[in-house]
């Protein structure tokens, strides 16, 4: 018989059911819901193009991160030789291919320094940063992160991709904890952060008015450092620094460079700043940031400026010498003030981020896209028009087409519609207008599988079948064409979702789950309409 | 009973006799698309060429002219401004700057001083070169997985002729689409490429329909002609081929019309698509049996045609 037993008509009309009970916070509005309604009913999430807010891929630049470990290992090969074991070398340096290589003057030697540079082949930044890369089950602290190679009296190093791919995770995963710091301070709610490929970060943050500003905050290295002025200074431009001197530009004027000590003993990193506050200069008035460092950074600072009375040092924020004051007295308090002709809102962001911390390795922005709440409105109002008229059009076009039988595919388009929104409301899916577009265009073709179910029993019933029989046989054959129509657009939805972001990747979900609720809605909530249709009135003919 | 009908519930009409010329049609088209896509070229947005797109709202009726002579005087490259949905929405874009992926926010900024603050910014999107190249190349593939995809599909459910056929008016529907945005160089970025693999979805659809029958009246009627066998086939579809596409294009004028000026490329894309899909799981994909001879090497007996009898 056409018939559906009871326990096959139960759990298809509790599911339908559930599809409206988990769609409806979307169509109440948001006071009565919050009023009325369970926690766990909860409307679609918008999307950042429907609410507005900004996304951002950052990515590490790797260039500069290898640059600058190798930079750090030379210096430590240096350290080594010179204050450890004391040999004489010549030629230390970076070669092309990301390769530190030396040579020592004394064959005999080799012997003498391998067991400390094997030490350096580890990765030893158990401190700071590195720490957190111990989580990721391999790398990190205690890591091979470079080969050595020895031959005759040359000893080279070179990166272990494992170690170094390790490194750069730990460094991720610092920047993404130092990048969520940053933002909350900005009190903009339920950023998301999160890495994405090897080397990239993701940063969504809903409903922020001042993009540029997020991007200023989220691109800034920090790193502060304070060197001693070298004795020399440039007396024009393009000139070479001396040796164990760097040449930074001034930021009031990026043309002048000025010449800075590199040695251990004549910089103190601004890594051990436990505080920082904007503020204004009693004397000028102007905006100015202070810190403070913690006790390790405050002893170094205090050393410093206590051997070093009297002469200039430099305040360098990311290659930039924001200021560079003489030393008056020994700084023994563990603060100080970095002036640098800034803008109240300037040392208000450079106050943040030097609270929250240098990044470990630079960011480049690859990728930016901000959406305005005016637009995200618009964008809502116009989603919801089209949805409502398309849903119409469809009503009415399939009532016309099908009288009676267009009335059953209503009722079940509907059902349809309201079992995709309440998958995705369960689900906690994001709404994004793609994702808009997909539910409508899964309305459009979802009345397909009524249709060939409609048509087939037509068919049937003019091959000279029954009423009941046209309408089983019509059923039975419409259903296997159905299933084989839908799949290819279902495997074009999940290559989408493969590919997509954000929007397009609303699209693929909407479009999807439409295919699939469309598909269960055909082979069971269909068939129960017509099946009560049969029982109640026992049709003669059928009506198509 | 019915007297509200208008759709003819039974048509006859002969497909195969215009198939010749539908194909020799559509291979010209075909051909003029790619020679298209090669002179004129497709109008690729920053998705896939990188620059910034900027869209403003002004206070009052836009003057582009005085925008534009403003934005140029920044000296920031090719410089591209139109009118977006409102006479108060325009939209900038600008190419690629050169010196990394830092000038492009520097870009950002100049315009944004040089505009002020009378003007509303609704949208800013910059794509930097390393990610469009990388959506560039991810969206070819994309649209060419999802392509081969179906048609392994399409060849397990079906005999060998059929994934060829229903391939060929697959490439088919998107040499066109691409011809057609070669010729209107409407903006061509990731939303597009999603339209294309829904149409990709959707024609695929109409010619599994289509392919269904056909099979089933092949089984049906061993001693008929191919030929008749597909027009057959189409007749009986023909209904159906009508009615889902005509209910799908509903929804589609209607995002057209209503849902912003955002999905308006993407909209366009889909209706064109569902329209020359329509056009050639009739035209295309049906004669395509003819030239590869699809027939049912084994009568493999399925549900529901088990007890038939003819």
């Amino acid at each position: 018989m056409f018939q559906l037993s009871k326990w096959k008509t139960i759990p298809i009309l509790l599911t339908i059911l559930f599809g409206v009970v988990f769609s409806s916070p979307n169509l109440v509005p948001k006071d009565f819901r919050q009023a009325y309604f369970p926690e766990m009913l909860k409307p679609l999430v918008k999307g950042l193009d429907l609410q507005g807010g900004t996304h951002v891929v950052l990515e590490v630049d790797g260039k500069k991160f290898k640059s600058e470990l190798l930079k750090q290992l030379v210096g430590d090969i240096r350290h080594t030789f010179r204050n450890v074991v004391k040999v004489r070398y010549t030629g230390l340096g970076i070669k092309p291919g990301s390769i530190v290589s030396v040579n020592l003057k004394d064959i005999i030697d080799v012997e003498k320094v391998l067991p400390e540079l094997r030490k350096l082949t580890i990765d030893n930044s158990g401190a700071g940063f590195g720490g957190l890369g111990q989580s990721m089950g391999f790398g990190g602290p205690g890591a091979n992160l470079y080969d050595m190679t020895v031959e005759d009296n040359n000893i080279s190093f070179s990166f272990v991709e494992a170690g170094l791919n390790a490194k750069i995770g730990s460094a991720i995963k610092a920047i993404v904890k130092i990048l969520g710091d940053r933002i909350n301070s900005l009190g903009t709610t339920e950023p998301t952060i999160q890495r994405q490929g090897v080397d990239r970060i993701l940063v969504q943050v809903p409903g922020l008015q001042n993009s540029q500003r997020l991007i200023s905050i989220l691109g800034q290295t920090a790193k502060l450092k304070f060197q001693l002025a070298c004795d020399s200074q440039p007396t024009g431009p393009d000139q070479r620094p001396p040796l164990d001197c760097e040449a930074w530009p001034r930021k009031e004027n990026p043309a002048q460079m000025m010449w800075v000590q590199t040695s251990r003993k004549a910089v103190v990193s601004g890594e051990n700043l436990t505080d920082s506050q904007p503020g204004f200069d009693q004397r000028n008035g102007e905006p100015i940031v202070t810190f403070r460092f913690n006790t390790k950074g405050g002893v170094e600072f205090g050393d410093l400026t206590r051997k070093n009375v009297g002469r200039q040092f430099a305040i360098v924020l990311d290659g930039e010498v924001m200021s560079a004051p003489v030393i008056q007295t020994a700084i023994l308090g563990g603060s100080g003030q970095i002036s640098g002709s800034f803008t109240v809102p300037e040392a208000n962001d450079l106050a943040l981020v030097l609270r929250s911390g240098a990044l470990p390795a630079e960011l480049t922005i690859v990728e930016q896209r901000s959406v305005g709440p005016s637009l995200g409105a618009d964008s809502v109002s116009a989603g919801l028009m089209a949805s409502i008229i398309g849903l119409i059009a469809i009503l009415v076009f399939m009532l016309f087409s099908y009288r009676l039988f267009g009335i059953f595919a209503n009722i079940a388009l509907l059902a349809n519609l309201f079992l995709l929104i309440g998958v995705l409301s369960a689900l906690g899916a994001t709404l994004t207008l793609p994702g808009i577009a997909g539910i409508v265009l899964t309305m459009g073709m979802a009345v397909d599988s009524n249709v060939l179910v409609f048509e087939r029993i037509r068919e049937e019933s003019r091959a000279g079948r029954g009423p009941l029989n046209s309408i089983e046989t019509g059923f039975q054959r419409a259903l296997a064409t159905i299933l084989d129509a839908n799949i290819t657009t279902f495997i074009a939805a999940v290559v989408l979702f493969g590919l997509g972001s954000g929007p397009i990747k609303g699209f693929a979900v909407t479009l999807g789950l439409g295919i699939l609720t469309t598909v269960f809605t055909a082979f069971t909530f269909n068939r129960l309409i017509v099946a009560f249709w049969v029982a109640r009135r026992r049709p003669k003919t059928v009506p198509l | 009973m019915n007297k509200f009908k208008f759709l003819p519930v039974e048509t006859n009409i002969g497909f195969m006799k215009y198939a010749k010329l539908a194909v020799a049609l559509s291979a010209a088209a075909c051909i003029a698309a790619v020679i298209l896509f090669f002179t004129a070229g497709l109008n690729f947005g920053i998705d896939f060429k990188g620059g910034t797109l900027i869209e403003i709202r002004t206070q009052e009726k836009a003057d582009i002219g005085a925008l534009r002579s403003k934005i140029s005087a920044l000296k920031l490259g090719d410089v591209e401004l139109q009118s977006f949905g409102s006479d108060r929405d325009v939209l900038i874009r600008i190419e690629t700057q050169k010196g990394g992926e830092k000038k492009q926010r520097v870009a950002v900024e100049k315009i944004q001083a040089a505009l002020g603050d009378t003007v509303e910014y609704r949208r800013t999107e910059v794509v930097g070169p390393k990610v469009s190249g990388e959506l560039a190349q991810e969206g070819t593939i994309a649209v060419i997985v999802a392509i081969l995809a179906v048609m392994v599909y399409i060849w397990f459910r079906f005999e060998w002729q059929f994934a060829i056929g229903a391939v060929l008016s697959l490439s088919h529907d998107v040499l066109l689409t691409i011809g057609i945005f070669s010729i209107l160089q409407i903006g061509f970025g990731l939303p597009i490429i999603a339209a294309i693999l829904t149409i990709v979805g959707y024609s695929l659809n109409d010619t599994v329909v289509v392919y269904d029958r056909v099979r089933e009246n092949l089984r049906k009627y061993k001693k008929k002609e191919l030929p008749d066998i597909i027009d057959m086939s189409l007749n009986q579809m023909l209904r159906r081929t009508i009615l889902t596409s005509v209910s799908t294009l509903l929804a589609l004028i209607s995002l057209y019309v209503f849902g912003g000026e955002v999905l308006r490329g993407f909209t366009f894309t889909m209706i064109w698509g569902v329209i020359v899909g329509t056009y050639s799981s009739i035209f295309i994909a049906a004669p395509l049996l003819l030239l590869t001879g699809a027939r049912i090497s084994e009568p493999v007996k399925t549900e529901g045609e088990a007890e038939e009898i003819v």
